[in-house]
């Protein structure tokens, strides 16, 4: 079964008010196909995970500029001013994870675990409102798992059964949130028939991935 | 010299052949140019991968970046992967030395260098999870802030990056090493007296038996 389908069929999956992980590292390796369809539509009240909120002309930053978005789950906001001026006027929420956190808790929420623990925050405003634990005499936080709605990701390469290769840093968050999300949608620069991937070299098997558009 | 190649080639003298070490942006991204001959060190970054150099004319590629978002290259070697093993490696310990900026920093060890409550809130990215994982924290800044105020404090202002990390501090002035007595004084800057570092220093230390003129090459 193919899984390939066009943007619009994509755009049908999202509804308003959804949680959306959205794969990139300040851009790179994020799907801007599917976020540009995104900012074409009439749909707000996003939740979105990602990994910072980009640039303003860019990847997520878009969404923000288009005040689409309700709230977001990031490790940094630095080089979007526009996110920074909404949390402060009220207008957007801004939950801050330290980078490495983030991307274990979205392990998580993909890995069926309850939770990670970490020594990352301890004794920081990162600890408030988090369980301490002690293991071993080594303190940890309990950072719960993390899932979503939709996965819009970017990859590389895919097969037509969904089998992914990301390349170079723009791989960054991709597979990590292809396996956390209910519905994961993927924009492939490369399509290619099933088989043609060397099953060495897929990064993300394809039983994550529900439907492909062409980047 | 001006101030920040000397605090860079300061903290190159820390980097052994074949360590793994990550460098925050700013002066510590000056270090990598001031290596010993025959020190070659691996450098990760964190949005995923190990052996970053600077990218050569005509090696722009866009799925190629610094954490900072800025294009760089790869050596011959190097290797990439996704953000959970990139954080796998900075706090599993894997990673030998991290230098990073810092707004403040204390005679504890704590380091301040992610947000201005109100002013600035850019987020703290890795940092904090390369201050708590790598197996040495070395801060590399301006001994002071514009202005002159005194970054190195008795006790950090502004909310920390992490509690107690610190292991070296240094700055155009002087190294320092933190220790569980506190800061020792190890090293001055050529033409720094120990007074004109006391007169630029809210944070109490020692000063080491041992304490002579900052190496430099």
């Amino acid at each position: 079964m193919s899984k390939l389908i066009n943007i619009q069929q994509a755009l049908g999956n999202i509804r308003d008010g959804m949680t959306l992980m959205i794969g990139g590292f300040l851009a790179v390796g994020t799907p801007e196909n599917l976020v540009d369809g995104l900012v074409g539509s009439n749909m707000n009240n996003f939740t979105v995970i990602g990994n910072d909120t980009s640039f303003p002309d860019k990847g997520i930053g878009k969404l923000v500029v288009n005040r689409q978005l309700q709230k977001v789950i990031v490790s940094h906001i630095g080089t979007n001013p526009e996110t920074g001026r909404q949390m402060n006027a009220g207008e957007l929420i801004v939950e801050l994870v330290p980078q490495g956190s983030l991307a274990e808790k979205i392990r998580a929420g993909g890995a069926g675990l309850g939770g990670v623990l970490t020594p990352t925050g301890v004794g920081t405003i990162v600890e408030e409102g988090k369980q301490r634990l002690t293991i071993d005499g080594q303190d940890y936080l309990l950072e719960r798992p993390l899932k979503a709605d939709v996965a819009l990701l970017k990859a590389y390469k895919a097969d037509k059964a969904g089998n992914l290769v990301f390349r170079r840093t723009a791989r960054n968050f991709n597979p990590i949130m292809a396996m956390a999300a209910d519905l994961v949608i993927v924009e492939a620069e490369n399509i290619v028939e099933v088989g043609e991937i060397d099953p060495d070299l897929v990064m993300t098997p394809g039983i994550f991935v529900d439907w492909i558009v062409q980047a | 010299m001006d101030a920040k190649t000397l605090i860079a080639k300061r903290v190159a003298l820390e980097m052994k052949d074949g360590d793994v070490v990550n460098l925050g942006i700013g002066i510590p991204t000056l270090v990598a140019d001031q290596l010993a001959t025959g020190v070659q060190v691996i450098l990760q970054s964190e949005n995923g991968f190990l052996g970053l150099r600077p990218a050569g004319e005509g090696e722009i590629d866009p799925d190629l970046t610094n954490a900072g978002g800025k294009p760089v290259s790869i050596m011959p070697g190097g290797s990439v992967f996704d953000s959970c093993m990139s954080f796998a490696i900075i706090r599993g310990g894997h990673v030998a030395a991290t230098v990073l900026g810092a707004l403040e920093v204390d005679q504890e060890g704590n380091l301040a260098n992610w947000m201005v409550p109100g002013k600035m809130v850019p987020g703290m990215g890795g940092a904090m999870d390369l201050v708590v994982g790598a197996r040495k924290v070395i801060v590399a800044m301006e001994h002071t802030a514009k202005g002159g105020a005194p970054k190195i404090l008795k006790k950090c202002t502004l909310p920390l990056t992490a509690k107690a990390e610190v292991n070296m501090i240094v700055t155009e002035l002087a190294v320092f090493t933190v220790t569980s007595e506190g800061l020792v004084l190890q090293e001055v800057a050529p033409g720094v007296t120990i007074d004109m570092v006391k007169a630029s220093t809210d944070a109490e230390f020692t000063i080491s038996a041992n304490c002579q003129e900052m190496k430099v090459q």
